[in-house]
């Protein structure tokens, strides 16, 4: 290789290297305010102002959902901690004990006052006949 | 041999028609083997045991998701072969890919939200993977912009190859932003460590997807780069007779 192109090949690295490290200086700087919820056991440890909107998520705890009509309360947990959530809406058809899920809303009186929830759900991708099967 | 065959391969012209040449064998395959794929996917296998059939989709999010980086990395790497080894054709398939780039983001930011109505309950998150992947989106857009904001084609070029280069690593944090932060969207199911978590009936049309896709979408930046290369260089006697 000739000198000159050694030379460009150095700045080219050396464009890739900066922007890298400036880039992992922002995330780090960032950290976890990049998260898009919060999970029970934060919620806690952090203790959180009562009327600021914020997200919650984990999983809906087994057995933990009443329904009265559109009004549900459940319990998110990420099995350490659980919370309580009280909504009253339509929630995704995705929404089922023990799986993933995610509500914006208040915390208030150490129960999330919800006003929107979300489904959340993972990367397996299977036929329903072999679910039943296993 | 090798170095006379690149150094012929990466003249302009010589590129125009080899492409030429392969451009309908590429074409008419791989939107073959898109269309069985779909087909496959869409109508032979079976629903998904907690999406139905709204994972469908995956069919089409996957495949532009997968290609929109991919393009990215390509023309990071055409940006440094331009700086380093100043190849003219290089710096020409830099700005034809641009566009090509945001169409295929544009459609995984779409397929991903018309897929969030019916399993998240919404369209549109501010989590991680969906953020990375709109600035991506912007990121495509601005570099058309700012190539075609100079009167100076040679200084385009240059100013294009460095903030490809530098707005590469956005590409990681896309591919990792699924890992290192708490997201609505899952994390990946196709990984090279471990054994993919979707079923193979539903897995052989998806990579049949992707391959075909890609397929296309390389067809579109052959026919970007010939224009490319004709606007470039048409006071070039060949292209006069060309066109």
């Amino acid at each position: 290789m000739k000198a000159i192109r050694k030379k460009r090949l150095t700045t080219v690295l050396f464009l890739l290297l900066t922007s890298g490290l400036g880039t992992i200086l922002i995330i780090k700087a960032l950290d976890s305010n990049l998260d898009f919820f919060f999970t029970p056991s934060e919620i806690f440890a952090e203790d959180l102002p009562e009327n600021k909107r914020i997200k919650v998520g984990g999983m809906v705890l087994e057995d933990s959902v009443e329904r009265d009509g559109t009004n549900i309360v459940f319990q998110i947990t990420d099995y350490e901690e659980s919370i309580e959530v009280e909504f009253n809406g339509i929630v995704p058809d995705l929404f089922k004990e023990g799986s993933g899920v995610v509500v914006l809303g208040y915390l208030f009186e150490g129960s999330i006052k919800a006003e929107k929830v979300l489904a959340k759900h993972d990367e397996n991708y299977m036929p329903p006949s072999l679910d039943i099967e296993k | 041999m090798i170095k006379k065959f690149i150094h012929q391969f990466a003249s302009p012209k010589t590129y125009l028609f080899q492409v030429d040449r392969a451009y309908p064998y590429i074409f008419y395959t791989s939107l073959s083997i898109y269309l069985v794929a779909l087909f496959w996917g869409l109508f032979l296998t079976s629903e998904d045991f907690v999406q139905g059939n709204s994972y469908r989709i995956i069919y089409l999010h996957v495949p532009a998701s997968f290609i929109s980086q991919s393009l990215y990395l390509a023309m990071a790497f055409a940006s440094a072969i331009f700086l380093i080894w100043k190849v003219k054709l290089s710096a020409y398939l830099v700005r034809s890919i641009a566009p090509i780039g945001a169409i295929t983001t544009f459609i995984a930011l779409v397929s991903g939200a018309i897929w969030g109505i019916p399993t998240w309950g919404t369209w549109w998150a501010w989590d991680a993977r969906i953020i990375s992947t709109l600035i991506l989106f912007i990121m495509y857009l601005g570099l058309i912009s700012l190539h075609d904001s100079f009167t100076d084609n040679e200084k385009a070029d240059k100013f294009l190859a460095i903030l490809v280069i530098v707005g590469s690593v956005n590409i990681p944090i896309i591919k990792m932003s699924v890992e290192w932060w708490s997201t609505l969207h899952q994390t990946a199911s196709i990984t090279v460590t471990e054994k993919p978590a979707i079923d193979p009936s539903m897995l052989y049309p998806l990579f049949g997807s992707i391959i075909g896709f890609t397929g296309i979408v390389f067809c579109l930046v052959i026919l970007s780069s010939k224009l490319q290369i004709l606007k470039r260089e048409k006071n070039k006697s060949w292209v006069k007779d060309y066109v």
